[in-house]
């Protein structure tokens, strides 16, 4: 019985310990990711194309960062070199500039080349599956553990411990 | 019962996912379906490769079947391809040729026009030319509308300037079997009947 609780406790232990630790690490290497993420959307490539606000900067390099490269398939527009990139990139400046808004070019670009040209997957019929079915899974998995659990008995087992107790010492 | 279920479960869960994996071994991530298909081809005015006072616009697919084929004489595999489509275009098939540089990049131009239409004879003079005429995509704007990713790429059109086959890739003896032929057939076919019936009525 001490056991049992002891092991609970462990766990506990561990847990908080791993998710406190989790959180420190989280905290330190801010700056870090931030430099992950310049690297993606390398800042001299926007250079090309000139923007005089801010906002609209922003903008084409979270457009080019999301749009998806539809000749070299796992790169965005912004990390590839392939013509098409190139292309795409033009276009998204000059649709930027016609007062298109980041719904507006993804239109545009998912009227050409579907859904695959932008990484974030329209949540429909199909494609919600993707979100559901771990949550279902989770919910599957609990109604399992519940319904396979077994109560046990204290009483009992102390006295199955005694009988097996008395089995060792007969022999 | 019970005990039969829990032994055929992991079974089949086992087998739908050797299943699942097995097909995923032979697909192919570059096949996607085209946005462009049953689709009017995009609206366009552009001049031609070789002399930029003619402008052609989508009045070049009326009443005609046509191939288009997007090419340029930096991609080598249109090199490969051009020999055979030579060859369909003496069997009476009408090629239309969307034509774009790459090194006329808007943002970085260095190639002048005179230098690419030498290319461009330079090349056809080789392969053969099976371009009734060449439009050039100047700023690859109609590329884009047709959801072109590269050259080549071939699309069919049909006499009411729809599109009905866009292929990728580089269009040889069984691609031609099995993607066009079926569709030019069922185009002619479709072409030829209302001609009859007129006949039969009067």
């Amino acid at each position: 019985m001490s056991k049992y609780f002891l092991s609970i406790f462990v766990c506990i232990g561990v847990l908080a310990f791993s998710s406190a630790h989790a959180q420190e690490n989280q905290e330190s290497p801010a700056p870090a990711q931030s430099t992950e993420q310049n690297r993606v959307v390398p800042e001299d490539y926007a250079e090309n194309y000139a923007f005089t606000d801010a906002n609209d900067r922003k903008t084409f390099l979270k457009l080019t960062a999301e749009l998806r490269c539809p000749k070299c398939q796992n790169q965005n527009i912004a990390d590839s070199d392939a013509p098409i990139a190139h292309d795409m990139r033009r276009k998204v400046y000059q649709l930027m500039k016609e007062g298109n808004d980041e719904e507006q070019v993804i239109g545009w670009m998912k009227q050409r080349y579907g859904d695959f040209v932008h990484y974030q997957p329209p949540v429909n019929a199909v494609t919600m599956w993707l979100w559901l079915a771990p949550v279902l899974f989770a919910f599957i998995m609990l109604a399992v553990f519940i319904k396979r659990r077994k109560v046990v008995d204290d009483d009992d087992i102390e006295a199955r411990l005694a009988r097996a107790e008395q089995l060792l010492k007969e022999e | 019962m019970s005990r039969l279920a829990w032994f055929l479960l992991p079974l089949i869960l086992f087998l739908t996912i050797c299943v699942f994996l097995f097909k995923g071994l032979y697909s192919d991530p570059m096949e996607r379906e085209s946005e462009v298909l049953a689709e009017p081809f995009p609206a366009f005015s552009l001049p031609d490769l070789m002399d930029e006072t003619i402008i052609y616009d989508n009045s070049i697919f009326d009443g005609q079947i046509t191939v288009v084929n997007v090419w340029g004489v930096w991609c080598i595999t249109c090199a490969i391809e051009l020999p055979y489509l030579t060859q369909l275009s003496q069997e009476g098939i009408r090629f239309v040729g969307l034509y774009y540089d790459q090194d006329i990049d808007p943002d970085f131009g260095i190639k002048t026009v005179t230098r690419v239409r030498t290319e461009v004879n330079e090349m056809l003079s080789r392969t053969g030319n099976p371009f009734e005429f060449n439009i050039f995509d100047v700023y690859r704007d109609t590329s884009l509308d047709l959801g072109v990713t590269g050259a080549p790429e071939t699309f069919l059109v049909d006499e009411n300037g729809v599109i009905r086959v866009h292929h990728l890739g580089d269009v040889n003896e069984r691609v031609w079997a099995a993607k066009f032929k079926p569709v030019l057939d069922e185009l002619q076919g479709v072409v030829a009947q209302p001609v009859v019936e007129e006949l039969a009525s009067e």
